[in-house]
C-alpha cells in the first residue's frame, strides 16, 4: 500500500459522491433510443463520498512541492510567483463560460482580449504579428517551422535542413523531425557561444533555419547574435528564437530588433501562467512581416471597432488546436503583462538576472562554473568537483530535497558534465536566495565529510529514490482490477 | 570480458559464427555503459539489412542507443526472451542476452571485424 | 511592480557580491545598439483594476446565462463538482511543474496514474498517457503513431470526424509523407443524413497506415464501427476511434470494445466550463502493444527503497529530452490540471453519477428534437444520437442561426457546413444534464418564430 489509497480503494458499491442535476425532462430510456448492442453493460469507476474524495485529493497535494511551497529554481522553467489575481480573472463567468463555436457577435470580449494580448507581446518582443493558437511551447516551434518552410517554398526553394546546437532542448531537434527536416547539431565554442566558422561550413543552400535559444541553456546570451543572423541570412536562412528564456529580456532587448525571424513564447514561464503539474501551458509564436502569412489560421482580426476570426487563407499553414489556443491562459498572461506594465516586466528581467548573477557569484567557490562569465537570468554550474568524492549532481539534487528546496534541472544542457541549471526567478527575495546558497554550501561540505548522507537522500520527503529499473522493464501504468474486487 | 572465438565492432556489438549462421549481441562493455537496460526493440525476421544498417535500439532508463548489423544478411530470429527480461543483456551478454540470428549475405565482412584483443584494446582507449 | 521582493537595498548588497555596479552591467552582452528599448504598453493596473478591466471584457461575451446554447461540436457544458475548482486552485497542484523529482511530487504522479486508469476504464483501453494538448492534437499524434508503426502513407479519415481535428492532423502531417484522405462517411437522402461506412470501408487498403472514425460521430450519430473495423482488421491497417463526448462513454460501448487500436477525446467538459475552447486535454488511450509508442509523459507505479509503493514518470526514453531528433514527437507539457479536474469529477460523480448525467445528456436532446420537430423543424436523420442531432434548415444553416440568434435569443447550434458544403443546410444541436426545459422551449419558440 501506498501512504495514500488509490481513489479506487476508496470505493465502496452504492456510495455516491455529488448529486445528478434534478431531472428537468421525462426520462428517455437509452434502450429506446439505441441500439442495445451500443449500450455497456459495465462502468468500472469508484463508488466514493464527495468528503472522501476530497480527503483524498487533498491528501494527495500534501505530497507536492509548488512555488507556494518554497523555492522552486527549476532551470529553464521560470518557475515565478503565479498571481493570484490571474486565477480570478480566468474564473470570470463572461471570460470562462463561453464556446469556442459561439458566434463572434457574441464573443467580442474574447476576441479583444486574444488581439490586445498579440498586440502587447508584439510590442515585447518588436515582431510585427503574433499567433497565440500554440498550445505550448513546442506546439509553437512546430507553428515555427512550418511557417519558415511555407515561406521558402513560396520563393521556390525546398530546403531540408535545420541547424541546432547541442545546447539545446530537446523538443528543437524532434519539432525539425516533425517537420520532415534532418537535423545537423552544432558545437557549442569554447565561450558558449555559436561557433561562427562552424556556422559558416554548416551553412548551405539546403539549411532552412538555425533554432537558437536566447539566452541559450547554458544562461549565457549570444555575444554574437548579430554576426550569427547575418550569417544564416546571407545563406538564404531564417533564424528562429526559442523563447523559453525571454524572462531575461523583458525591456533589455527586443529579439526582433536582432534580426531574428520568429520566435515562440512560453507564456507559463515568462508571463506567470501557473504550470499546472506540468501544463497546461501557452506557446505564442512572434514572426516578422514577411512570416506573417503563413501564421496558423484563424487570426483574430480587427474590423473598426468590431472583432472577428479571419477567413481561411490559402497561405497559412492550418490550423493547430480546436480553436484558438489555451485561452484560460491567455486570459492569465493578459492579465500579468496588464499588472506589470513597461517598467514591472522590465524589473522582472533585472531581479531575475542579478539573482541568478548571486548565486553564480557566491556559489563558484564550492561548484564548478564551467562557463565564467556573467549569466542571464540562470546559471548552470557543475557536480564535476563532488564527483570526484564519488558523489553525483543526482545526488547533490535528492539532497536538497531533504532542505526543502525543488532541486534545479540537472543533466542539462547535455554538453556540461554533472550539469545543475539554477533558475531562482525574481520573485524570490534575498533572503530566499541566501537559504538557498547556504544549502548549497551545505551539502558541498557534507559531499566532502559524510557522502553518504547524500547517497541516501532523500530521507526527510514522503517516499526515498524509487525502482525506475522496474518501473520501466516492467510497466504498471494503470490500477489493475484485482479479482473478487 | 571479451571472449576469443567472437568477432567485434566499434559500436560494441559482438558476432558468433554459428555455421549457417551468425548470433548477435552487445558486449560486456556496452552493457556497462548503459546500466540497467530495461527494453530492446527488435527487428522482424525476415527483414534484411546491409552492414552498419541500425536494426533497433536498446534502452536504459535514461538514454536509448541504437543497433547497428555487423554484417550484411537477412534476420532469421530474434531472441524473444528479452521482452519480458531485458536484464538478461546485463546479466549474459554473450549468452541468454543474444538478440539477433542472421544469415550472413556476404561472408567475407567477418574479417572487417575486430578479433577480441583488438577489441579490448579498442575499449581500453575508450577508458582511458 | 513585478511581484519581485528585493528592495533597492538587497540589490545594492547583491550587485557588490556580484562585483559590478549597477545592473545595466549585466546586460552587456547585448548589441549595445538594441539594448533597453522602450515598450510601448498601457500603465500597469493594481489587482481592483485589471479585475474590473477583465470584468468588462467578460461582459461583451454571451454566457450560457445570457443566451440558452445548444452548442456542442466537441465543446460540452457539463456538470462540474464544486469540489473540482476548490481543489484546481490549491497551489500544491497548480504551481507545481512536471513531476521531474518523484519524491516532491508523489501528489501529481498519483493524480496521474488514478487519471490513466480512469480513462482506461473509460475506453476499454490497456494504456492511457497523462493527455496531450486537446482533442485535435491528441489525433494528429495517433496519426503520426500510426506512420511510425506501419510505415505506411496512406490515412483515411472519415468525414465525419470533428473538422478542426481533420485540419490539425493535416497541419501536423504537412511536412511529411503521409497522405491524407478525408472520405464521406454520411450519405444525404434529400434532407435526411444516414451513416454509411461505404466509402471507408472500400477506402482502406495496404498501403493504409490507419482509418480515423468518431463515435458519436461529429453529426451526433452513433455509428456501429464493425464494418470499418473489420476491413482494417484486413489489410493489416489500424483503427483510430475519436470520443465526440466523453460523458457518452458513461453510457455508451467502450472503442475498446469495439476493435479501437487507439482513442482519443477531448477531455475538457469534464474539468470545467468551455473557457472558448481552451485549455482543454487531449485523451490518447491505446492498446498495450503500442505502450512504447505513445507521445506524452505516462506515470508508472513502483516501490521505493524502503519498498514502499510510489509513482514516476516512466518509459521517458519516448520523450523528446532523451530522444531529441529521433524522437516522433515534440511534446513536452501536457494539460496536468485540466486532467486533474477531470479525474476528480469522475471520482465525485463515479459510476452512477456518470451513466446519471449520460443519460440526463441523451433525454435533454431527444426532448429537444421532439420540441422542434413540433415547432415545425425536420430533425435530419433517422440513425441513433446520443446528446446531439442535425436539424434541416432549408434557408441554409448560417443563415438560419443568426435570425435564431437575433430574433430567437438563442445559440441554436453549429453549422454543419464546416464538415462539408453538403451539410451547408444542417443545423447540429447539443443537449446536455445542463440543459433545462425552459432552454428547450425558448428554443423551440424561437424556432417557430424564426419560420
Amino acid at each position: 500500500m501506498t501512504d495514500e489509497p488509490l481513489i479506487y480503494d476508496l470505493s465502496s458499491p452504492g456510495r455516491r459522491g455529488v448529486r445528478s442535476p434534478l431531472p428537468q425532462f421525462d426520462p428517455v430510456d437509452p434502450g429506446d433510443v439505441l441500439p442495445s448492442s451500443e449500450l455497456r453493460t459495465d462502468l468500472p469507476l469508484p463508488e466514493a463520498s464527495e468528503i472522501d474524495v476530497m480527503r483524498h485529493f487533498l491528501r494527495l497535494s500534501h505530497k507536492n512541492h509548488s512555488v507556494d511551497t518554497a523555492m522552486y529554481p527549476l532551470g529553464s522553467c521560470t518557475m515565478k510567483y503565479n498571481p493570484k489575481v490571474n486565477e480570478v480573472t480566468a474564473r470570470t463567468p463572461g471570460l470562462a463560460d463561453i464556446h469556442p463555436y459561439q458566434p463572434p457577435e457574441t464573443a467580442q470580449g474574447a476576441l479583444e482580449l486574444i488581439y490586445e494580448l498579440e498586440a502587447l507581446l508584439a510590442s515585447i518582443t518588436g515582431f510585427p504579428a503574433v499567433s497565440t493558437q500554440p498550445a505550448a511551447g513546442s506546439q509553437g516551434e512546430l507553428c515555427g517551422l512550418l511557417s519558415i518552410l511555407a515561406w521558402h517554398e513560396s520563393r521556390g526553394e525546398t530546403r531540408t535542413q535545420v541547424l541546432v546546437p547541442d545546447s539545446a532542448h530537446g523538443t528543437n531537434p524532434a519539432t525539425g523531425t516533425m517537420s520532415g527536416l534532418e537535423v545537423i547539431s552544432l558545437p557549442t565554442a569554447d565561450d558558449g557561444g555559436i561557433d561562427l566558422q562552424n556556422l559558416k561550413e554548416s551553412l548551405g543552400s539546403g539549411v532552412a533555419a538555425i533554432m537558437l535559444t536566447l539566452p541559450s541553456t547554458l544562461g549565457l546570451f549570444e555575444r554574437r547574435i548579430l554576426e550569427v543572423v547575418e550569417l544564416v541570412h546571407a545563406a538564404g536562412a531564417q533564424v528562429y528564437c526559442d523563447g523559453a528564456n525571454m524572462n531575461a529580456m523583458l525591456g533589455r532587448v527586443r529579439p526582433a530588433d536582432l534580426g531574428i525571424d520568429v520566435m515562440h513564447l512560453n507564456l507559463h514561464k515568462t508571463f506567470s501562467t501557473p504550470h499546472g503539474g506540468g501544463g497546461p501551458g501557452a506557446g505564442a509564436l512572434a514572426v516578422q512581416a514577411h512570416l506573417e502569412p503563413f501564421l496558423p489560421e484563424p487570426r483574430v482580426v480587427r474590423n473598426g471597432g468590431t472583432f472577428a476570426l479571419a477567413e481561411p487563407s490559402p497561405t497559412s499553414i492550418g490550423r493547430v488546436h480546436s480553436h484558438l489556443g489555451n485561452f484560460g491562459n491567455l486570459v492569465r498572461a493578459y492579465t500579468y503583462i496588464r499588472s506589470l506594465g513597461a517598467e514591472g516586466l522590465r524589473e522582472a528581467a533585472d531581479d531575475a538576472v542579478l539573482n541568478a548573477n548571486y548565486l553564480r557569484a557566491s556559489l563558484s567557490d564550492d561548484y564548478d562554473l564551467p562557463y565564467g562569465r556573467t549569466c542571464m537570468h540562470e546559471v548552470v554550474l557543475a557536480g564535476t568537483r563532488q564527483r570526484r568524492l564519488g558523489v553525483r549532481t543526482l545526488d547533490i539534487a535528492k539532497r536538497l530535497i531533504d532542505y526543502g528546496i525543488h532541486p534545479p534541472t540537472i543533466y542539462f544542457p547535455i554538453i556540461v558534465d554533472e550539469a545543475l541549471m539554477i533558475e531562482p526567478t525574481e520573485t524570490e527575495s534575498r533572503e530566499s536566495l541566501d537559504n538557498f546558497i547556504d544549502v548549497m554550501r551545505r551539502i558541498a561540505r557534507e559531499a566532502e565529510s559524510d557522502p553518504d548522507k547524500l547517497h541516501d537522500a532523500p530521507v526527510n520527503a514522503p517516499v526515498r529514490r524509487l525502482d525506475e529499473v522496474t518501473a520501466n522493464r516492467r510497466p504498471n501504468v494503470r490500477r489493475v482490477q484485482e479479482s473478487g474486487d | 570480458m571479451y571472449p576469443d572465438d567472437l568477432g567485434y565492432t566499434r559500436e560494441h556489438e559482438w558476432v558468433r559464427d554459428e555455421g549457417d549462421h551468425l548470433l548477435v549481441g552487445i558486449t560486456a562493455y556496452a552493457q556497462e555503459e548503459l546500466g540497467d537496460v530495461v527494453y530492446v526493440e527488435l527487428p522482424t525476421p525476415g527483414e534484411s539489412f546491409a552492414a552498419g544498417d541500425e536494426f533497433g535500439t536498446v534502452e536504459s532508463v535514461k538514454a536509448v542507443s541504437p543497433l547497428y548489423v555487423p554484417m550484411s544478411g537477412e534476420i532469421v530470429e530474434v531472441n524473444e526472451e528479452l521482452e519480458a527480461q531485458p536484464e538478461l543483456i546485463n546479466e549474459e551478454p554473450y549468452a541468454a542476452g543474444w538478440m539477433i540470428r542472421m544469415a550472413a549475405s556476404d561472408p567475407s565482412e567477418r574479417d572487417a571485424l575486430l578479433d577480441a584483443q583488438a577489441y579490448q584494446q579498442f575499449v581500453n582507449e575508450l577508458r582511458a | 511592480m513585478s511581484y519581485a521582493p528585493n528592495t533597492d537595498a538587497d540589490r545594492a548588497a547583491m550587485l557588490r557580491t556580484v562585483g559590478v555596479e549597477s545592473i545595466d552591467d549585466l546586460f552587456v552582452d547585448i548589441p549595445v545598439q538594441h539594448r533597453d528599448p522602450a515598450l510601448d504598453l498601457p500603465p500597469a493596473l493594481p489587482e481592483t483594476d485589471v479585475i474590473r478591466h477583465l470584468g468588462q471584457l467578460g461582459g461583451l461575451n454571451a454566457t450560457s446565462g445570457d443566451l440558452p446554447s445548444f452548442l456542442g461540436a466537441g465543446f460540452y457544458r457539463h456538470f462540474v463538482p464544486a469540489l473540482v475548482d476548490q481543489q484546481l486552485l490549491r497551489s500544491e497542484w497548480y504551481t507545481a511543474y512536471t513531476p521531474y523529482q518523484p519524491e516532491m511530487a508523489q501528489g501529481t504522479l498519483q493524480a496521474m496514474y488514478e487519471f490513466q486508469s480512469l480513462v482506461c476504464d473509460l475506453t476499454g483501453m490497456d494504456v492511457s498517457n497523462a493527455s496531450l494538448y486537446d482533442g485535435a492534437s491528441a489525433l494528429a499524434e495517433a496519426i503520426l503513431l500510426c506512420r511510425g508503426l506501419t510505415r505506411r502513407p496512406r490515412v483515411v479519415i472519415a468525414e465525419t470526424v470533428h473538422p478542426a481535428y481533420r485540419d490539425v492532423a493535416a497541419t501536423y502531417t504537412s511536412a511529411l509523407d503521409v497522405d491524407l484522405q478525408v472520405v464521406p462517411a454520411a450519405a444525404r437522402d434529400g434532407i435526411s443524413v444516414q451513416p454509411d461506412n461505404e466509402p471507408l470501408v472500400e477506402a482502406i487498403d495496404d498501403q493504409t497506415s490507419c482509418v480515423v472514425i468518431q463515435r458519436p460521430d461529429f453529426l451526433g450519430m452513433v455509428v456501429d464501427p464493425d464494418p470499418v473495423v473489420q476491413a482494417a482488421r484486413r489489410h493489416g491497417a489500424r483503427v483510430v476511434v475519436v470520443v465526440g463526448d466523453p460523458v457518452s462513454l458513461g453510457l455508451l460501448v467502450p472503442p475498446g470494445d469495439l476493435g479501437a487500436d487507439i482513442v482519443v477525446g477531448e477531455l475538457r467538459s469534464l474539468a470545467g466550463p468551455p473557457a472558448y475552447g481552451g485549455p482543454g486535454a487531449g485523451m490518447f488511450a491505446v492498446r498495450s502493444q503500442l505502450i512504447r509508442r505513445v507521445p506524452g509523459r505516462i506515470a508508472g507505479r513502483t516501490v521505493d527503497l524502503d519498498g514502499k509503493d510510489a509513482f514516476v514518470l516512466t518509459l521517458q526514453t519516448r520523450e523528446q529530452h532523451i530522444r531529441r531528433e529521433r524522437a516522433t514527437s515534440n511534446i513536452t507539457t501536457n494539460q496536468a490540471l485540466v486532467t486533474l479536474g477531470a479525474t476528480i469529477s469522475l471520482s465525485a460523480l463515479g459510476r452512477r453519477g456518470l451513466r446519471e448525467i449520460a443519460v440526463q445528456s441523451l433525454t435533454a436532446a431527444h426532448h429537444a428534437a421532439e420540441a422542434l420537430a413540433g415547432a415545425g423543424a425536420v430533425i435530419a436523420t433517422d440513425a441513433p444520437y446520443f446528446n446531439e442531432f442535425p436539424v434541416h434548415a432549408p434557408e441554409g444553416a448560417a443563415a438560419r442561426l443568426d435570425r435564431l440568434r437575433r430574433d430567437g435569443n438563442v445559440l441554436a447550434g453549429v453549422d454543419l457546413g464546416c464538415v462539408s458544403p453538403r451539410f451547408d443546410d444542417l443545423i447540429l444541436v447539443a443537449a446536455t444534464e445542463l440543459t433545462t426545459a425552459r432552454d428547450v422551449e425558448a428554443l423551440a419558440a424561437a424556432w417557430a418564430r424564426t419560420r
